[in-house]
C-alpha cells in the first residue's frame, strides 16, 4: 500500500546539501501497525512528512496505493490528506478556539458531507474514543490525554486508509501513553493501518514491525 | 461548504471583538463619509435645479450690449423673428414706479413688453386679460399686475377694471396673475429671488404694462436692450438658439459682442454639471478614506495570517485545500468590509437624518440610493481587493512550514 523507492530529500544549508532522507526504501502494507524509530534528527520526520503527503521527495519515487504521489496537484494532495491519511501528532494540534466536536467535525467539513451526516459520525468517533462526554469542551479544557484522543477521533472520524502518528504518546506522561497505545491496538485490530514514528524504543516495540531509520537512511527492518 | 466556511470566518471575526471593530471604522467612516457628502451635494444640486427650472426652461435671454447706434425697435421685434424654430418674442423693460390708488401709493417693479411675455413666461392669469397686440399698438394705459399687488391696493384679487395711477399717469387694471406666480418667474435673477424669502413681510409689487407705455413712463428705455424668446418646445431650444443667434449677428452687422444670448437650459445643465463635479470630487475624497479603511483590513488580515499560519498548517494537513484556505480568509476580510459598509449606511442615515433636522427645509437630504448601492459595491471590492493577497499569502503556506511553525 505505501512504497518508498528510493526518496530522498535535500535540505540546501548554504552551500551544503543535506540528505534529510538518503534513498530511503520501504514498503508497508495495509493492515500493518509498523514504527519508524530513529533518534531525532535521523529524518524520520522527514519521512512522516513524504508519507503524509505533507511534503514531497526530491528523488525517488513513493506510490500509495498504487499511484505515484508526484502525479497528483497540490488539491489532490490535499482531498488525499482529508480522505486518507489521518493525522496524530505529537502536540496534538487541535484547534484551541474549537471544541472537541468541532474540531472533530473539521475534516468532514472539507469533504463537504452533510451536517446531519457529520453530526452522527463526529458522535461515532468521539464514542470510539471515550469522549462523548467532552464533546463541547475546548481543547484548553481537556487534558492532554483526552485531547490526543480528541486528535485520534479527528483522524478516525474520515476513516482512514492509514493512521499516521508522530510521537503520539511524547507530550504525555506513561499512564495515559498506555491508554493511547491501547487505542492504536484496538484501531489495528479494526483492520486499519497504522505507522507510528517514535524514538521510544518501548513504543517502538508494540509495533509489528519496526522500521529503523538512521541519518536518512533505512538501516533495518525487524519484525 | 460556503455556509461553513462563512461560519469559520464569523468566528474568527468575533474571537477579536476590539480589533475587528478597529478595522471596521476604517470602513465604517469611509463609506458614511460617501454617502453623507454626496447626498448633501445632491441635495444641493437638486434645490438648485428646482430653483432655476421654476423660472422656465425653455426660453432664451438675448442682452443687447451694444446697439451700434442702430437699436432695435419694438416693431422689428415681430419681423425679425419669422423662423420656424422660435416662437415667440417678448421685449423686457423693467423700471420702478410710483403707484398711486386712492389713498395707498407704493413704489412697483412695472415691466413693459408684450403679450407673448406671457406664454414665454408661463404666467397665468386669475381675472382678465393679457397685454394685447392692439394695446401695444395704440399705446394703451393698460395694466396687469399680480394677485399680491391686487390685494395691497384694493383688498382682493379681483381687481379687474380698477384704476391705478404709475407715476401720475392712469392705467386701466386689465389683468391679475394667479397667485402661484411668484416673482420668480418674471425673470429676475436667481439671486435676487433666493434672497427675497416669500416669508419677509415686504410684498413685491409687481405690474405688466405694453412697451409702448412703458417706453413713455421710463424716460431710458427708448429701444429694446433685452428680450426672451420661446422655442416651440423643449427639445428644439439649441435650434432656436442658433437661428436667434443667425439673426442677431445680421441684425448687428456680424458682431458677437454686440449681444448675448443666453439659454435657460444650458444654464441649468451648467448647473448641474457643476454640482455633479462636486458630488464627484467630495465622493473622490470619501473614496479615498474608503481606500484607506481597505489598506486597514489588509494589515490586519496580514496580522492575523502570522498569527493563525498554525491554524492554517493543521487545516491544511486534515485536508483543507488552497481553496478552502482562501476562501476562509477572504470571507473574513469581505466580512468585516460589508458588516463595516452596513453600519456605515445605518451611521449616515443618522447623520442625514439629524443634518435635515438642522438645516430645516431649505435642503433635501435624501439618502442617494444609487451612493448607497455604490458603497456596497465598493466596499465589497475593498474587501476583495485588499483581502486578496493575504488569503493568498495563507493559501500558499506550506503545510509543513505552517504546522512547525510556533507562534
Amino acid at each position: 500500500m505505501i512504497q518508498l523507492k528510493e526518496v530522498s530529500k535535500i535540505y540546501t544549508i548554504g552551500d551544503e546539501c543535506v540528505y534529510a532522507l538518503d534513498h530511503a526504501s520501504m514498503q508497508i502494507k495495509e493492515g500493518e501497525f509498523v514504527s519508524i524509530i530513529g533518534p531525532s534528527g535521523s529524518g524520520k520526520s522527514t519521512m512522516m512528512n513524504i508519507i503524509g503527503c505533507l511534503d514531497t521527495a526530491d528523488e525517488g519515487e513513493y506510490i500509495l496505493d498504487g499511484i505515484s504521489i508526484e502525479q497528483y496537484s497540490e488539491t489532490e494532495l490535499a482531498r488525499i490528506r482529508n480522505k486518507k491519511i489521518g493525522f496524530i501528532f505529537q502536540n496534538f494540534n487541535l484547534l484551541p478556539k474549537l471544541t472537541a466536536e468541532e474540531n472533530v467535525e473539521l475534516p468532514l467539513i472539507y469533504q463537504r458531507i452533510k451536517t446531519s451526516e457529520r453530526r452522527k459520525r463526529v458522535r461515532e468517533a468521539l464514542e470510539k474514543v471515550e469522549l462523548s462526554h467532552r464533546m463541547h469542551h475546548c481543547p484548553t479544557e481537556l487534558s492532554g490525554g483526552q485531547q490526543q484522543r480528541v486528535a485520534i477521533a479527528r483522524a478516525l472520524v474520515t476513516a482512514p486508509s492509514l493512521f499516521l502518528a508522530d510521537e503520539p504518546t511524547g507530550n504525555l506522561d506513561s499512564k495515559t501513553g498506555v491508554e493511547i497505545m491501547k487505542l492504536f491496538h484496538e484501531l489495528h485490530e479494526m483492520g486499519n493501518t497504522i505507522v507510528l514514528i517514535t524514538h521510544d524504543n518501548g513504543v517502538a516495540d508494540e509495533a509489528e514491525r519496526k522500521i529503523r531509520i538512521h541519518d536518512g537512511k533505512v538501516k533495518e527492518v525487524t519484525v | 461548504m460556503i455556509v461553513q466556511t462563512w461560519k469559520m470566518s464569523w468566528a474568527a471575526v468575533c474571537a477579536n471583538k476590539l480589533r475587528t471593530f478597529l478595522t471596521m471604522l476604517g470602513i465604517i467612516i469611509g463609506v458614511s463619509a460617501l454617502i453623507v457628502l454626496v447626498s448633501i451635494a445632491d441635495g444641493a444640486t437638486t434645490s438648485v435645479s428646482d430653483q432655476i427650472s421654476a423660472m422656465g426652461s425653455n426660453y432664451l435671454t438675448v442682452q443687447i450690449s451694444d446697439d451700434k447706434e442702430n437699436p432695435l425697435r419694438l416693431e422689428e421685434l415681430s419681423q425679425l423673428f419669422e423662423d420656424d424654430a422660435i416662437e415667440a418674442a417678448a421685449p423686457f423693460g423693467n423700471t420702478s414706479v410710483t403707484a398711486k390708488s386712492g389713498y395707498t401709493s407704493e413704489s412697483m417693479r412695472i415691466t413693459g413688453t408684450t403679450g407673448s411675455y406671457f406664454d414665454i413666461m408661463d404666467l397665468e392669469l386669475s381675472y382678465g386679460r393679457t397685454i394685447k397686440q392692439t394695446d401695444v399698438e395704440n399705446n394703451s394705459c393698460v395694466l396687469i399686475i399680480s394677485s399680491d399687488t391686487a390685494i395691497e391696493f384694493f383688498g382682493r384679487a379681483d381687481a379687474v377694471g380698477e384704476s391705478l395711477s404709475l407715476n401720475g399717469r392712469p392705467f386701466l387694471v386689465v389683468g391679475v396673475l394667479s397667485e402661484d406666480n411668484s416673482s420668480l418667474t418674471s425673470g429676475q435673477s436667481l439671486m435676487q429671488s433666493s434672497s427675497d424669502d416669500s416669508e419677509t413681510t415686504t410684498v413685491t409689487l409687481e405690474g405688466y404694462i405694453p412697451y409702448s407705455a412703458f417706453i413713455r413712463i421710463s424716460d431710458s428705455a427708448l429701444d429694446i436692450t433685452r428680450f426672451y424668446a420661446s422655442s416651440s418646445d423643449e427639445e428644439s431650444m439649441d435650434e432656436a438658439e442658433n437661428a436667434m443667434e443667425q439673426i442677431m449677428l445680421g441684425r448687428f452687422g456680424q458682431d458677437e459682442d454686440a449681444f448675448s444670448i443666453q439659454n435657460q437650459s444650458e444654464i441649468m445643465e451648467a448647473m448641474i454639471s457643476v454640482n455633479d463635479t462636486m458630488s464627484l470630487m467630495l465622493g473622490g475624497i470619501a473614496a479615498i478614506s474608503l481606500l484607506v479603511g481597505g489598506i486597514g483590513i489588509m494589515n490586519i488580515m496580514l496580522v492575523s495570517v502570522t498569527e493563525r499560519t498554525r491554524e492554517i498548517g493543521i487545516r491544511k494537513a486534515i485536508g483543507a485545500s488552497r481553496g478552502s484556505i482562501m476562501m476562509q480568509f477572504l470571507m473574513e476580510a469581505l466580512l468585516v468590509s460589508m458588516m463595516g459598509c452596513l453600519i456605515g449606511i445605518a451611521a449616515s442615515f443618522g447623520i442625514l437624518k439629524i443634518a435635515g433636522k438642522v438645516m430645516g427645509d431649505s435642503m433635501n437630504f435624501q439618502m442617494d440610493m444609487q451612493v448607497m448601492w455604490i458603497s456596497v459595491g465598493f466596499s465589497l471590492l475593498i474587501g476583495l481587493i485588499f483581502g486578496l493577497y493575504p488569503a493568498n499569502k495563507a493559501a500558499r503556506k506550506k503545510p509543513i512550514d505552517a504546522l512547525r511553525f510556533s507562534g
